[in-house]
């Protein structure tokens, strides 16, 4: 906590493999904090949450973030089909040496189904076991890339509180969404600012001139 | 790491694990030795250590794209990849779970193909010397293989071309170890080579391949 708790961006640079995508994304979270990045599919939404959570290092700039506390989730679920609820929730237990199962599954209202496959999950229970998995991992920052897709209204509000409710506790969230999310509190980053300007016309011939320097 | 290790093997035996396809494998290869080369006892018993030898790598091979594959389809991997387990761990304890489902059921079924080829006495003890060491090399190669090919898809021929050339010393100081052992010459050198080779790759491998999981996860 304290300091070292605060995740800081500073003219972040990201590429998606060679294409330049977004640059000079600032901004500072502090405990507490939750951030929804907004955009346009294809703006870099979950580049930057990759960038963020380690996965891929940034092109340029400096990020400032403490990687013993993330949990990120991605668009997939982790989930892993031949193995009931119960079980997926106990392996990521044991990777975080971490957490209760079982209560995790009741938070999540995930009871009924601890015995069932997971491959026999709809695809909105399959979204709410793989994000029960971060409640379990007992990590302060979260970063989230379109959590809320396939669920229904009702569970979409019991995540918007199970984000709110983190948040509170003093964790920081960070959520990339094209839906409206309502966590009291949260700040919005429209992403669509800080597209890169040379996207359109990237040449790897040319890149490697200008590398050359003059001939 | 225990738990990913102990995950991995339980998966291995469910369904669409592949727990069973090296094994088949390797059956049907060595089965299939006889209809080809024919029924001369003294050729087959030549030949049983290079054939059993090759074919234990061949069908350790099959199963090698799972070993990441999977958990990169799903999600699992990028997880896993920001969970407190190193990359180095992961990757380790993959391998060894690659080896408990595919090498170990390898070593155990070889002294009864052995049998079948005719193999001379002298070599079975050998034989399950060599592959319970040899296969050890064959699952932490074949994991690096599988990390550097875990982006691509259906890059199952890309795997088997960048792990094969690698497999070579094994399978030569694998099969020497047997073939010596029939000839009545000491099989303990290039045994101990073997070995060497399998502790260098338990060493070595894990880090490798966490290098290259980390290029691919990009």
């Amino acid at each position: 906590m304290g300091f070292a708790m605060t995740l800081v961006a500073q003219n972040l640079t990201c590429k998606r493999g060679d294409r330049l995508i977004l640059s000079g994304v600032s901004f500072t979270l502090n405990p507490g904090d939750c951030l929804i990045l907004r955009g346009p599919n294809g703006i870099g939404k979950s580049t930057l949450l990759r960038v963020l959570a380690g996965l891929t290092p940034p092109a340029g700039g400096t990020l400032q973030i403490d990687a013993d506390q993330i949990a990120y989730a991605g668009h997939l679920d982790a989930v892993k089909a031949q193995m009931s609820v119960a079980d997926n929730l106990q392996f990521w237990a044991g990777i975080y040496g971490s957490g209760d199962a079982g209560q995790t599954a009741h938070h999540f209202g995930l009871d009924a189904l601890a015995d069932r496959l997971a491959h026999r999950l709809s695809a909105g229970q399959k979204r709410r076991l793989g994000l029960a998995r971060l409640h379990l991992s007992g990590r302060r920052i979260w970063l989230l890339d379109e959590p809320t897709v396939s669920l229904d209204t009702e569970h979409v509000s019991l995540f918007e509180k199970a984000f709110a409710d983190h948040c509170t506790a003093g964790g920081i969230a960070v959520i990339s969404s094209h839906l409206d999310l309502n966590i009291p509190g949260a700040e919005t980053l429209n992403l669509g600012q800080f597209r890169a300007r040379h996207q359109a016309q990237s040449n790897p011939f040319l890149e490697d001139l200008a590398d050359a320097g003059p001939l | 790491m225990l738990a990913l290790f102990k995950r991995d093997v339980l998966l291995a035996f469910r369904s669409g694990g592949g727990f069973g396809l090296a094994l088949a494998f390797f059956l049907i290869l060595v089965m299939f030795v006889p209809f080809g080369v024919g029924t001369d006892r003294a050729i087959l018993a030549r030949i049983a250590p290079g054939i059993l030898w090759i074919g234990a790598l061949l069908a350790c091979l099959l199963s090698l794209d799972r070993i990441f594959q999977l958990d990169a389809e799903d999600g699992t991997l990028d997880v896993l990849a920001t969970s407190p387990l190193p990359l180095e761990g992961i990757a380790a304890a993959k391998a060894a779970a690659h080896w408990l489902t595919t090498g170990l059921p390898l070593t155990i079924a070889a002294p009864f193909l052995g049998y079948l080829l005719g193999l001379p006495q002298a070599g079975y003890l050998w034989l399950i010397l060599s592959l319970l060491t040899g296969t050890v090399a064959l699952s932490f190669i074949g994991m690096f293989g599988a990390a550097l090919t875990v982006g691509v898809k259906r890059g199952g021929l890309l795997l088997s071309l960048l792990v094969l050339p690698l497999y070579v010393p094994t399978l030569i100081f694998g099969a020497l170890t047997v073939v010596r052992v029939t000839e009545g010459l000491e099989p303990l050198s290039p045994w101990m080579l073997l070995t060497g080779l399998s502790l260098a790759s338990v060493v070595a491998m894990p880090v490798v391949g966490a290098m290259a999981l980390r290029a691919n996860l990009r």
